[in-house]
């Protein structure tokens, strides 16, 4: 239960997700799943496709119509709560707010990482941007199997040699 | 005697937001910290705030920082004395200070305390081992100075600090072995929680430190589980195999100040315990306001909004013509109303609710 492992059960976190077919184009998935008060992913959506309201303590609901995946609110949320996700070609393409070093190298092969931070396939980077308007919170691109779409959070950490 | 219009003590987010409104208004300020660097705790802020784009959300707490002291540089009325320590308050408003060595005493007509909280500390055998360690003094010593505590962290309480201290260790390469935290579920934000997580680090409720191990440096640590009441049991122990132990068990507000000076001090469990009494952040002496941790244990976001209130009501106090003032006070009633009308406000509301019931 996340409230004692700050692990998300999968039915949590399948709710959160648009529908396969919504996802042929990139959609953000915010997993928020408590109240705080907190609403920079609304007020950073440049498509006002992110809703928390004038109570800034609910929670974020979003609008997969609107939201075209830019990856803005990906590195607005001071939560890391939030990726881009997408289906392309039997992969799952995701976005996902990153702050270590080193950064990987685009077309690096990676460990991919579940919500408990078990390694559970590899990935392979698409793209890694760090603008300065991200405050240092790079976004890693990256490609998995399209059956790890509900699992692969992150990738593993690296501290370099 | 050395003189200011108006002593701010602390530097942190409340003081600092205390001193601009102050400035803005035309009093003169004099800002003290003790430290060499302003900006208390936002120093060591490395991640990105929470809250609304009011209080600066999604920048980080160092940027914040900046943004809150080039604030007051340009007023001529400002003065700022660092490294700075106030050892004395009286009646009066008379602080005494000491700075290189030497004593002095300034005289105020009005006095902000933002003096912050101190960190808990927790019993448990062998606890004055070198390498067991406040997380604050863990932040300061990583993101202030750079410098390691050491390779790998047990963390002891799951608030919002214990959280983030540990998400940091991780970012400046230190392992954490484990998060233990008492009570029975996590007590910070959960999306600290999950993005330490899937880092892989485990947070384990109802579970606490037992000893640390070690001759002359934490060798291990052994950790217990706890029950209904809180108390190990024997029989549960589990051994980390670590060389620092971080605590983050929670802050108490720093009222010593304002005690020599004979303000009311009240405990109030919601609010970190003992607190000075308030009405709209006045002491129980005129002219002498608390805001920030010193209030109420809190996130800086609302520290911020109570220094800036504080300011205010001082200014006002002073006869300073504050522009827009009713208006903007209730603007700014409105933000904390909002930072605390959710599930993590919950014991902030209930606090304040019984301050109220005091004055």
């Amino acid at each position: 239960m996340i409230e004692k492992t700050g692990i998300p059960s999968k039915a949590q976190v399948k709710a959160e997700f648009p529908t396969p077919e919504e996802l042929s184009r990139p959609k953000a998935v915010i997993e928020c799943y408590k109240e705080i008060p907190c609403n920079p992913c609304e007020t950073s959506c440049p498509f006002d496709a992110i809703t928390v309201g004038e109570d800034i303590n609910a929670r974020p609901q979003i609008d997969f119509d609107a939201c075209t995946g830019c990856g803005i609110c990906v590195y607005s949320c001071p939560g890391l709560a939030i990726m881009v996700a997408r289906l392309k070609n039997g992969e799952a393409e995701m976005k996902v707010p990153y702050e270590f070093t080193p950064l990987p190298e685009k077309g690096e092969i990676v460990n991919v990482v579940d919500r408990r931070g078990d390694v559970i396939t590899e990935g392979r980077v698409l793209n890694v941007s760090k603008s300065a308007k991200q405050d240092r919170t790079a976004l890693v691109h990256f490609a998995v199997d399209e059956k790890y779409l509900y699992d692969a959070i992150s990738i593993e950490v690296s501290y370099g040699s | 005697m050395q003189k200011s219009e108006v002593v701010v003590v602390g530097a942190g987010p409340a003081g600092l937001t205390a001193a601009h409104e102050l400035l803005k208004a035309g009093a003169e300020v004099t800002l003290i910290d003790r430290n060499a660097s302003l900006g208390g705790q936002l120093i060591k802020q490395t991640h990105k705030f929470f809250g609304s784009e009011k209080q600066y959300a999604a920048h980080r707490g160092i940027d914040i920082l900046e943004r809150l002291t080039e604030n007051l540089i340009p007023y001529e009325r400002f003065h700022l004395l660092s490294e700075t320590t106030v050892v004395g308050f009286y009646h009066d408003k008379v602080l005494t200070c000491l700075k290189d060595d030497r004593y002095f005493k300034l005289q105020a007509d009005s006095v902000i305390f933002a003096t912050g909280a101190s960190e808990h500390s927790i019993p448990f055998e062998n606890n004055d081992l070198p390498g067991v360690y406040a997380a604050g003094a863990v932040q300061t010593l990583m993101n202030e100075y750079g410098i390691k505590p050491g390779q790998r962290v047990l963390m002891v309480g799951s608030g919002n600090i214990g959280l983030i201290v540990s998400y940091q260790l991780m970012q400046a390469g230190v392992d954490v072995a484990a998060v233990l935290e008492a009570s029975e579920r996590i007590g910070g934000y959960l999306v600290h929680a999950s993005k330490l997580r899937r880092l892989g680090v485990e947070i384990r409720t109802n579970m606490s430190i037992k000893s640390a191990i070690g001759e002359a440096h934490v060798e291990a640590a052994e950790a217990w589980r706890l029950d209904e009441d809180w108390q190990g049991i024997e029989g549960s122990e589990e051994r980390y195999d670590v060389d620092t132990i971080c605590i983050a068990v929670g802050l108490s507000p720093l009222t010593e100040l304002l005690e020599q000076a004979g303000a009311e001090v009240e405990y109030i469990s919601e609010l970190g315990g003992n607190v000075p009494v308030l009405k709209d952040y006045e002491t129980t002496i005129e002219g002498v306001y608390a805001c920030g941790d010193l209030a109420n244990i809190e996130e800086a976001s609302s520290a911020m909004v109570e220094g800036r209130i504080a300011g205010i009501r001082a200014a006002q106090a002073l006869d300073y013509t504050v522009e827009n003032a009713e208006m903007r006070l209730k603007a700014l009633d409105d933000e904390l109303v909002d930072l605390r009308s959710g599930p993590p406000g919950d014991n902030v509301r209930r606090g304040l609710k019984k301050m109220e019931g005091l004055t």
